[in-house]
C-alpha cells in the first residue's frame, strides 16, 4: 500500500548536537527524510540512534541552553523551517498541526490536574470553543479513544487511571485538534503486550479516521511491522537504511537492519530450541565514532573500505530514481549485490 | 475530607498524651520545689509548695489532673516566680510573639517564592546565578551581624543623625487597632531581620525544588500541548511545586513559635520564646510545664494542617 506521494513534513539533513561536560556531540546527524499525508512512518534503531533526538527537534523540545541544531538543518512544515522557527510560532504547531505522545504514561500527565482539565487546556490553546464547547470536545475524544466510562474519567486524576488508559488519554489529548501528524516516541514500551495490541489498534483506527500522518518511533520491529507503511532504521545519529516496511522486512540491504531482524524472537517449529540471534558488540561511542562506517565493529561483512570511508545513504532498488526516498540505503556492499553498482558509478570509487 | 481531618486528629491524640507524660516525667526527675527555692529552705516551706501544684500527689493522679487542665485550658495555676497565673502570661506573651513572626513567615514565603521562581525560569543565566549568590551570601552572614547592624542602622543611626526615630531599638508596647503604629516602631525592625537571615535558605531551597519539578515529564507534554513558558512555570510546575513547599512553611512554622527566642531577647520583646526561657532561667516550675505543652501542642496542630493541605494540594493523597 502506497499512500499519496504529498510529503507533509520535510527533514533536510538535520543535525543536532548536544553541549556535554565532554564537549560537543552530534547526536543526529544529517538525517533526510519526508513523512508523507496520512502514512505510517517508522523509525527503529536501539537507544542512544538518534530517533528520539529527531522528534524532539522536529517539535523542538530539547532544552534550549545544551542544544543546537545545525543552521543548515530545514524541517520544512507548510512553508515553515520548524529549525529555526521562533517559540511563538513553534507554539502555534505544537499540539495543534504536530502533536506528540510519550513513552511513559506514568509520567507523561500532570499528577494535580485532572483529565478533564489537560484535555481541556490543550483545546484552549488551539481553538475557539467556549468552556462547555470545550468540555463536550473533551468527553468526545475520550469517547473516541475508547475510554471506559469516559464521563466519569473527565473529573478523576492520572492516578487514578491505569497505564494503557493513561495512554489513551495521551492520545486524546494528542489528537484533539486534529493534527496533521502525530509523532509517537515510544507509545507502547511502557505498557505490557496486551495492552500495547490495543493502543496500536487504536492509533492504527484513529489514523484512518482522522487522517493523521503518524511517526512512530520504536525500536520494536514487531510494532513497525504491524502498522507502518515505511520504515527508517538509524544507527548511531545516522539513516542506514530507509523504504516499505514490505521491503526492509524482506530483503534487507544493510547488514545491520538484517541483523536486527534477525535477532526477532520467533515462534514456530523452526525456531524453537536455538538460542535467539544477537549482534555482536556494542554501538560507538558518539565520542569516538570511526572514520569509516560506523557499523563496521559490529559487521560481518567488513571490508577494508569499510574502515577507510563512510558510505553515503543511496537508493538502491529497481526503479529507484535519483531523490526519490523509496529505498536507500548507506553501505558499501548491500546485501542484494546487484543494486550496488549504480551506487558506485555515482560516488566515482573503484569496487 | 472530613473523615480524613478526623482520622489525622485520632492518630495524633495518643502522641500527644505521650509527649505529655514524657514531659511531665522529665520535669519530676529532680525535685522541682528544692530546684526553685533552694536547699537552704525549711522542710515546711517545701511541703506548702508541693501542696500548692498538688506536686505530693501520685504521679498517675497528677498526669490526669494536668491533662484535664489542658483539655479544659485551663492554665490558672499561678507562675511561682511572677505570681500571676499562667494563663494570663501565655495570653500577654503569645500577641508579641505572633506579631513579628506571622509577618515575617508570610513575607518570607511570599518573596522566596517569587524570587525562586524567577530564578528557576531563567535557570543558568546571569540573572539566576546572581540572585543564587546573594541567597548565600545572604545565609552565610550570623545572626548576630544583621541584628547588630540592624539595630544600629536602623535604629540608632537615623535617630542621632538625622533625627528620625522610625524604629526601637529595643522595647515592646501593646498593639491595638488604635495604636498600629506601635507594631511599625517595635516589631517591624525584627521582622525585617529575620526576613532578610531566613530569605536566602528558603530561596535556595524552593528553587532547587522548582528547578527538579521543571524536568518532569508532564512539563514536557505541556510544551507539546502548545503551553507557552510561563503558563508551564507558573501552573503547571508552581501547583507541583506547592508539596514540598508547604511542608517547608508548616515545618518552620511552630520553629518560629519557639525559634523567635533570639529576636525576642535582643529586641526585648515580651514574647513566647523570652518568657519561657526566662521561666526555664528561674526554675519557674508550672510556667515550664504549661509553656511545653502548649509549644508541643502547636506542633501537633501545625502537623495535621500540613496533612490537610497536602490534600488540598495532591489529590494523590486524598484517597490513601
Amino acid at each position: 500500500m502506497t499512500p499519496a506521494r504529498r510529503p507533509i513534513l520535510e527533514v533536510r539533513g538535520l543535525t543536532t548536537r548536544f553541549r556535554t561536560d565532554r564537549g560537543i556531540v552530534t547526536a543526529v546527524d544529517d538525517v533526510s527524510f519526508d513523512v508523507f499525508a496520512g502514512e505510517t512512518l517508522g523509525i527503529v534503531g536501539e537507544s542512544g540512534c538518534g530517533k528520539t533526538v529527531t522528534s524532539k527537534s522536529i517539535m523542538r523540545l530539547l532544552p534550549a541552553r545544551t542544544t543546537i541544531i545545525d543552521p543548515k538543518s530545514r524541517i520544512m512544515f507548510e512553508g515553515t523551517n520548524l529549525a529555526s522557527a521562533d517559540e511563538r510560532a513553534m507554539r502555534k504547531i505544537r499540539g495543534d498541526r504536530i502533536a506528540m505522545i510519550f513513552q511513559e504514561p506514568m509520567t507523561s500527565l500532570n499528577p494535580v490536574f485532572t483529565i478533564g482539565w489537560q484535555l481541556d487546556e490543550a483545546l484552549k490553546y488551539h481553538t475557539d470553543l467556549d468552556s462547555s464547547g470545550r468540555r463536550k470536545r473533551a468527553l468526545e475524544m475520550l469517547r473516541l479513544v475508547e475510554m471506559p466510562e469516559a464521563e466519569r474519567r473527565l473529573d478523576e486524576y492520572p492516578h487514578q487511571l491505569s497505564g494503557g488508559m493513561r495512554q489513551r488519554v495521551m492520545i486524546a489529548i494528542a489528537l484533539c485538534c486534529e493534527p496533521d501528524i502525530l509523532i509517537a516516541d515510544e507509545p507502547t514500551t511502557a505498557l505490557d503486550v496486551t495492552i500495547q495490541a490495543q493502543i496500536l489498534d487504536l492509533m492504527e483506527g484513529l489514523k484512518r479516521k482522522l487522517d493523521t500522518a503518524i511517526v512512530l518511533i520504536t525500536h520494536n520491529l514487531g510494532v513497525v511491522a504491524q502498522v507502518c507503511d515505511r520504515v527508517i532504521v538509524m544507527y548511531a545519529g545516522r539513516i542506514i537504511e530507509s523504504g516499505p516496511v514490505h521491503d526492509i522486512f524482506h530483503s534487507p540491504e544493510h547488514p545491520y537492519t538484517r541483523a536486527l531482524l534477525r535477532s526477532i524472537p520467533k515462534s514456530g517449529h523452526k525456531a524453537h530450541g536455538r538460542r535467539l540471534p544477537t549482534i555482536e558488540g556494542i554501538v560507538p561511542s558518539l565520542f569516538e565514532l570511526p572514520k569509516g562506517c560506523r557499523f563496521q565493529d559490529r559487521c560481518e561483512y567488513r571490508q577494508q573500505r569499510c574502515i577507510d570511508v563512510e558510505p553515503e545513504l543511496l537508493d538502491v532498488g529497481v526503479g529507484g530514481r535519483v531523490g526519490d526516498p523509496l529505498r536507500q540505503v548507506r553501505c558499501h556492499f548491500p546485501l542484494s549485490g546487484a543494486s550496488s553498482s549504480p551506487t558506485i558509478e555515482r560516488t566515482g570509487v573503484e569496487p | 475530607m472530613w473523615p480524613y481531618i478526623a482520622r489525622k486528629l485520632l492518630y495524633n491524640i495518643p502522641v500527644y498524651l505521650g509527649i505529655i507524660l514524657i514531659v511531665m516525667a522529665c520535669l519530676r526527675v529532680n525535685d522541682p520545689v528544692t530546684a526553685y527555692i533552694g536547699k537552704n529552705a525549711s522542710e515546711e516551706q517545701k511541703q506548702a509548695l508541693r501542696t500548692s501544684m498538688g506536686l505530693d500527689e501520685p504521679f498517675a493522679l497528677q498526669y490526669g489532673r494536668f491533662l484535664l487542665k489542658v483539655v479544659t485550658l485551663d492554665f490558672s495555676e499561678r507562675s511561682w516566680e511572677l505570681k500571676r497565673p499562667v494563663g494570663s502570661i501565655l495570653a500577654s506573651s503569645v500577641v508579641p510573639s505572633l506579631s513579628i513572626t506571622i509577618p515575617a513567615l508570610i513575607l518570607t514565603t511570599l518573596i522566596a517564592i517569587t524570587i525562586s521562581l524567577c530564578a528557576a525560569y531563567v535557570r543558568g543565566s546571569l540573572t539566576d546565578r546572581v540572585l543564587m549568590f546573594g541567597a548565600v551570601l545572604g545565609m552565610s552572614i550570623s545572626l548576630l551581624v544583621y541584628v547588630v547592624l540592624g539595630q544600629y542602622f536602623g535604629a540608632y543611626w537615623p535617630k542621632q543623625n538625622l533625627g528620625i526615630g522610625v524604629f526601637a531599638i529595643e522595647g515592646y508596647r501593646p498593639i491595638t487597632l488604635s495604636s498600629l503604629n506601635n507594631w511599625v516602631t517595635y516589631c517591624m525592625l525584627p521582622v525585617i531581620i529575620t526576613v532578610v537571615l531566613t530569605i536566602g535558605y528558603d530561596t535556595r531551597f524552593y528553587r532547587a525544588v522548582i528547578v527538579e519539578e521543571a524536568t518532569r515529564d508532564y512539563v514536557t507534554t505541556a510544551i507539546a500541548k502548545g503551553a507557552t513558558k510561563p503558563k508551564v512555570m507558573f501552573v503547571h510546575v508552581l501547583k507541583n511545586a506547592m508539596i514540598p513547599v508547604i511542608t517547608h512553611v508548616m515545618i518552620t512554622l511552630p520553629f518560629l513559635v519557639t525559634g523567635s527566642i533570639v529576636m525576642e531577647t535582643y529586641f526585648n520583646i515580651p514574647g513566647m520564646g523570652r518568657t519561657l526561657i526566662t521561666a526555664i532561667n528561674s526554675k519557674d516550675f508550672p510556667v515550664i510545664q504549661a509553656f511545653t505543652a502548649v509549644f508541643a501542642a502547636i506542633f501537633i496542630v501545625t502537623n495535621i494542617l500540613t496533612d490537610v493541605l497536602y490534600a488540598l494540594v495532591d489529590p494523590r493523597v486524598r484517597l490513601s
